[in-house]
């Protein structure tokens, strides 16, 4: 199963690339994306009743941890496919780009999605800095599909940034390899996550802590994490909406699942040495960081798209406080915020591009009375920026719950900035997006052809989470938290 | 350590580590396109010649493949991409000034120092020579990240970026004699597809802004307006 999961990106982005224009070639990535889904989910049920699984040459390995990330990411991936497909017929007939481009669109679309799916199902950490790398140069271009001059613009600081970031990244899983290499035993295997796991007590702890400053470094910039996210608001804000919903809501995922695999790796090497916690407090000071200037950024927005990339800066911020705080309650949230953030931003994003294009802009300023012109959307907007800013019942508020009592108890004064932090975003979020969903509309400003399924579906699953964590995914969780932090929450 | 002690092949590895990041330092400040290009192409065969001689030393045949690689694509490919978009938009005598050289170069300089102070103590512990050879690829892959920042054209910012990537795979060959072969491929084939994906680049920007001068680009960044 891990291996159709694998392949039908490559074969949909094979076929797309070529049939992409046709007029049936959204409904294709639809129903390919839906396929890509279903065998995730086959996938998953297999690990949860047999355990890990292990590809032969231990090149794949599946626990806990990544499985729920798949299914998450497969699940978007579907959805974003559902909504980008009356989204680009729409963009097509306002004539803002050509109908070959669509091929591009397509093929790169699901080609990201294969980058993505590598890099959480491998098990050798070569093949995931090369498949991050990937993820990069193939949504690049998408940014830039649109070709006006901000979107050159946007794409080329995001290649940049991104590749010279990643390429730290790389030196980290060479200096990893390095100190790996001279562990006795460990010839080619060296690169393999499971091998380094076993062997951490082993590694040179000097190098590896060194190779953790330049992964950190390499992932963050990809993550987003303050001071390396200068490309993702641009990237968001000039790329076609369907794009910003699979960047904001599962790239930085990856980035920071990455993240947290060499983290295991370093923590095990770092145990008995001179700074025993190097990971946690670089982890929680980026964290904080980010979460605090992104939060303040929020409030100087004039770009609806950048509003809410900020916003995910932030919560990726959060989420890297939380991993790095470590703990089974901390781990618990993280992994619970990783899975509301994914579904509540790309459902964000969605609405936000039916916002845009009922408004003809993306400015704040112009985007006015969406309640009065399609109720859907105008709902749509509100809810989700109440539970992206943590209100109860909805499942952000949940996560960032568990977080905050994990606070409490190990670094209590911590909670002071982390509130203070929420209160600024909140207050960010919501003075920019009243006025947009209750002013009062233009005149002649008239409601478009949309499809809420998929912004109904996620919030509902949201909500879901909120209420009450269903039995299955609660152990599920705990397995990945068991995996991390070496005890059991529940 | 004296250099004379070591054995000839260590010697000529270290000589060209050391050439590599001489020529770090060269395209950091240099004024002229053409010749940062050029001195890159230099560059990738350095570390073409030294991945050819860790597989004869190490009898290790897939090194050879790999040094292959890096000649075809460092060498000859990317070089000859970049001469190409030069003579497309006639950048020959166009001058790339870095605004304050002599502090750029000293503040290269001092991050070498930096590097090596932070390798040392893996270098008291592991073999004569891997101490200096990561503190050398070390400061290639930062320096061309200021390479990054303080140059303003496409063309010497790719030179930049490709330079990253070449302090890279030294490393990779001369610390740990190469990667997985699996490994090896994907990054060779990012690296393929980056320089193809620079290509498109060239011409959308030039499209747009008339111009390869990166520094004109700045619509998007966070400033009061």
């Amino acid at each position: 199963m891990l291996y159709a999961t694998l392949t039908i990106p490559v074969v949909a982005a094979i076929i797309l690339s070529v049939l992409g224009h046709k007029s049936y070639g959204g409904s294709l990535n639809v129903i390919l994306s839906f396929a890509s889904l279903g065998t995730a989910v086959v996938m998953a049920i297999e690990v949860l009743k047999y355990g890990a699984i292990t590809s032969p040459h231990d090149l794949f390995y599946i626990d806990a941890f990544n499985v729920y990330l798949i299914v998450l990411t497969t699940f978007v991936g579907f959805t974003t496919s559902l909504f980008s497909k009356p989204y680009m017929a729409h963009e097509q007939e306002l004539g803002k780009l050509p109908k070959g481009r669509l091929r591009l669109y397509h093929g790169s679309f699901q080609g990201f999605m294969f980058t993505m799916l590598l890099a959480l199902s491998t098990n050798n950490l070569g093949v995931l800095w090369v498949s991050m790398e990937g993820a990069t140069l193939s949504s690049v271009l998408l940014v830039s599909l649109y070709r006006t001059k901000g979107s050159i613009e946007a794409a080329w600081k995001y290649f940049i940034l991104c590749g010279v970031g990643i390429a730290q990244a790389l030196f980290g899983t060479i200096l990893l390899y390095f100190s790996a290499r001279s562990v006795t035993g460990m010839g080619e295997d060296a690169l393999l996550w499971t091998h380094l796991l076993e062997h951490t007590s082993e590694l040179n702890p000097v190098a590896v802590s060194l190779a953790f400053a330049f992964l950190m470094v390499g992932y963050g910039t990809k993550a987003g994490l303050v001071p390396l996210h200068n490309w993702l608001p641009d990237a968001h804000s000039e790329g076609p909406t369907p794009m910003s919903a699979v960047l904001s809501g599962l790239l930085l995922n990856v980035a920071l699942y990455a993240l947290v695999r060499v983290k295991m790796i370093t923590d095990g090497a770092l145990v008995e040495s001179f700074q025993p916690h190097l990971t946690s407090y670089l982890m929680m000071g980026f964290g904080l960081l980010s979460f605090m200037v992104a939060g303040l950024f929020l409030h100087r927005q004039k770009d609806i798209k950048r509003l809410f990339s900020y916003s995910s800066i932030e919560h990726m911020g959060l989420m890297t406080f939380a991993f790095g705080l470590g703990g089974p309650l901390a781990t618990f949230g993280a992994l619970l915020h990783m899975t509301v953030h994914s579904l509540t931003k790309s459902a964000i994003f969605v609405t936000v591009g039916h916002a845009s294009q009922i408004a003809g802009t993306q400015r704040l300023a112009n985007i006015r009375g969406l309640i009065e012109t399609q109720p859907a959307v105008g709902w749509g907007l509100i809810i989700g920026t109440a539970a992206i800013a943590g209100f109860p019942p909805f499942g952000v508020f949940t996560s960032e719950f568990l977080l905050l009592s994990a606070t409490i108890k190990t670094y209590p004064w911590l909670t002071v900035p982390l509130l203070t932090g929420l209160v600024i975003a909140f207050a960010g979020l919501f003075r920019s997006i009243q006025p947009v969903v209750f002013g009062t509309a233009p005149e002649g400003q008239k409601p478009i052809h949309i499809n809420t399924w998929p912004v109904i579906l996620h919030f509902g699953l949201v909500l879901w989470l909120g209420l009450s964590i269903p039995d299955f995914l609660a152990r599920w969780f705990d397995q990945a938290t068991l995996l991390i932090t070496g005890s059991q929450l529940l | 350590m004296f250099f004379a002690h070591l054995p000839v092949h260590e010697q000529i590895t270290l000589a060209f580590a050391a050439m590599a990041l001489m020529l770090s330092f060269g395209m950091l400040i240099h004024p002229r396109v053409v010749t940062v290009v050029k001195m890159f192409a230099l560059q990738g065969l350095f570390v073409s010649i030294v991945t050819a001689l860790a597989a004869t030393i190490d009898n290790a045949p897939h090194l050879y493949f790999s040094a292959l690689l890096t000649l075809i694509l460092k060498v000859i490919l990317i070089p000859y991409m970049l001469f190409r978009m030069i003579k497309k938009f006639d950048m020959y005598f166009v001058q790339d000034d870095v605004l304050h050289p002599v502090l750029t170069i000293l503040g290269a300089g001092a991050l070498v120092i930096f590097c090596y102070d932070r390798t040392l103590p893996i270098a008291v512990s592991a073999a004569s020579l891997t101490g200096h050879l990561i503190a050398i690829c070390m400061s290639i892959v930062l320096i061309g990240m200021i390479m990054l920042i303080s140059r303003k054209t496409a063309i010497s910012q790719v030179a930049g970026f490709m330079t990253i990537e070449n302090g890279l795979f030294f490393a990779a060959v001369s610390i740990t004699d190469g990667m997985p072969m699996i490994v090896e491929f994907g990054v060779a084939f990012d690296v393929l597809v980056a320089s193809v994906i620079f290509g498109v680049f060239f011409l959308h920007i030039k499209e747009s802004i008339e111009s390869l001068n990166i520094g004109s680009m700045a619509d998007l960044s966070e400033k009061d307006s």
